[in-house]
């Protein structure tokens, strides 16, 4: 049996008292909202807090609200937001993502916070401590002067962001509200991610992402994920893509985003470039391919990365082509298969 | 490390007890309750044998700590079976041969509970996807899934 390390217990009441217990536990206290990413996380000694602060039975930390501008508080099950039938209806992509995290099992107690803050993920770090320790820990500790196991002539850690839900609501130009004892910040959701697999969140230790809020532009999404089963894995690649088409099918707004190929839900920057274009097959296809460039899988989660590389296109242009309406059995052999998964599963 | 108290009720019966924080509630039903129904599999979330009911939502005990259960009720697969009668879902995987090792079912038959609690009727592909966290190296699932159908026309017919 792997048992989680000591640490004291805190049951918050309120979001103001959990506000308060962690900034009065110091940089080793952490919250304890589904669990689903810490327990393991804490099993295997990756992490180490002398302090929960449970969420449990903050009651105002749950809920979705879809009037106008959508709000979803952070501690609102995933579970939740699959049911949701106003999410599922007004924002795709969240809806798809949601659905395929994890197992239903986990979205039951996992929180739309939770996987916002989940950590990122390497094959040579999310091994138990006794692995770890036989071939010499990496540069993320216990200590101090270990290696990159993936990149071993490098200096940083290129463990890789591992959310679902994060380059989904990115697409879908969300906001984040982080409380803090100091007081309230509003920040756009991918501000929250910095591209460090060591130290993937620019919020400090101490405060709360409290809710989640998707303005209510009309906007067409999807998400596709690639994994080794329909079940249970996290991403090996994520594409969000979100587009508001206008009069003659003018795309007005563009926000493509993949996951799982940086340490950081990756917003591509030639997103912009579709902004006045229509959907034509020359136009996925150049888009496709620039921003699978941007793509820069390494060998450090499941699958061969210049497979991951070439999913990565494929994904992108499946992605863009089901948003222009097309049907999903004329694509390539796995964009077909994802597609018509999403669809057989979530419609 | 100070023990906290901890009251819940498990299977229907009041439980009072003291534990160390880092306790999973895995643990407790296993090691402090002897309700050894409930399995210890990966220990990561991702095998679902020892799912319970929390509050009537299935959940992997293995990722809950015990102290989170305050107040809450928990169901094992000790508390399907009523009296003498087993649950209509135990009789059908019985019967469909839906067992082999045995080592996964206990988690199977809490997760097919919640789902046919919910959606009496649920297709095959609800029952897929519900059961989707759950794995089985015997069986090859579609037994199981035939369990699970057979069982909710069992209901359906009382």
């Amino acid at each position: 049996m792997m048992r989680a390390g000591r640490f004291r217990y805190h049951v918050a009441s309120t979001v103001a008292d959990a506000a308060a217990a962690l900034a009065d536990g110091g940089p080793h206290a952490r919250l304890l909202a589904g669990g689903t990413d810490l327990i393991p996380n804490m099993k295997r000694r990756q992490d180490t807090p002398d302090l929960l602060v449970s969420l449990r039975h903050v009651g105002e930390l749950r809920g979705i609200s879809v009037n106008g501008e959508t709000a979803i508080h952070a501690g609102t099950s995933l579970d939740d937001i699959v049911k949701s039938a106003a999410i599922r209806a007004v924002h795709p992509a969240l809806h798809r993502a949601a659905s395929q995290i994890a197992s239903p099992l986990i979205r039951n107690t996992a929180t739309l916070g939770g996987n916002l803050c989940v950590d990122t993920r390497c094959n040579y770090y999310n091994q138990t401590f006794e692995w770890r320790k036989s071939i010499g820990f990496c540069l993320r500790g216990p200590v101090p002067d270990g290696i990159c196991w993936v990149a071993p002539s490098g200096r940083r850690c290129w463990a890789t962001a591992s959310s679902d839900s994060a380059p989904a609501l990115i697409a879908l130009g969300a906001r984040l509200t982080l409380l803090s004892r100091e007081g309230e910040r509003d920040i756009p959701l991918e501000e929250l991610y910095a591209d460090d697999g060591a130290c993937p969140l620019t919020k400090r230790a101490d405060e709360i992402v409290t809710s989640i809020r998707i303005p209510s532009r009309v906007v067409r999404s999807t998400y596709w994920k690639l994994r080794r089963r329909g079940s249970i894995d996290f991403p090996a690649l994520g594409v969000a893509a979100a587009i508001r088409p206008g009069p003659h099918g003018v795309i007005e707004d563009a926000r493509i985003v993949l996951g799982a190929v940086a340490s950081h839900p990756l917003l591509v920057p030639e997103s912009q470039l579709l902004i006045g274009r229509t959907l034509t097959d020359n136009v996925i296809e150049e888009f496709a391919e620039g921003a699978a460039r941007h793509a820069r899988p390494l060998d450090n989660t499941d699958f061969a990365m210049t497979w991951r590389k070439s999913v990565a296109r494929s994904f992108l242009s499946g992605a863009l082509r089901e948003l222009r309406g097309d049907d999903p059995s004329t694509f390539p052999l796995l964009a077909r298969e994802t597609a018509l998964r999403n669809g057989w599963r979530f419609e | 490390m100070d023990k906290v108290r901890l009251a819940l009720r498990v299977n229907g019966e009041p439980v009072d007890l003291a534990i160390a924080p880092n306790r999973t509630l895995l643990e407790v039903l296993r090691e402090d309750l002897a309700l050894t129904g409930t399995k210890h599999g990966c220990e990561l979330g991702e095998c679902g044998a020892c799912a319970v009911l929390l509050d009537t939502r299935p959940v992997l005990s293995c990722l809950v700590l015990a102290l989170e259960c305050e107040g809450a009720d928990v169901v094992t697969v000790e508390g399907l079976a009523q009296d003498a009668r087993l649950d209509p879902l135990q009789e059908a995987f019985s019967d469909c041969g839906a067992t082999q090792c045995g080592y996964c079912t206990p988690g199977f038959l809490i997760t097919a509970k919640a789902l046919l609690d919910e959606r009496p009727q649920a297709t095959r592909a609800e029952i897929a996807e519900a059961l989707s966290g759950n794995l089985c190296r015997c069986t090859g699932y579609i037994q199981i899934f035939e369990a699970v159908e057979q069982a909710a026309r069992r209901i359906s017919d009382e």
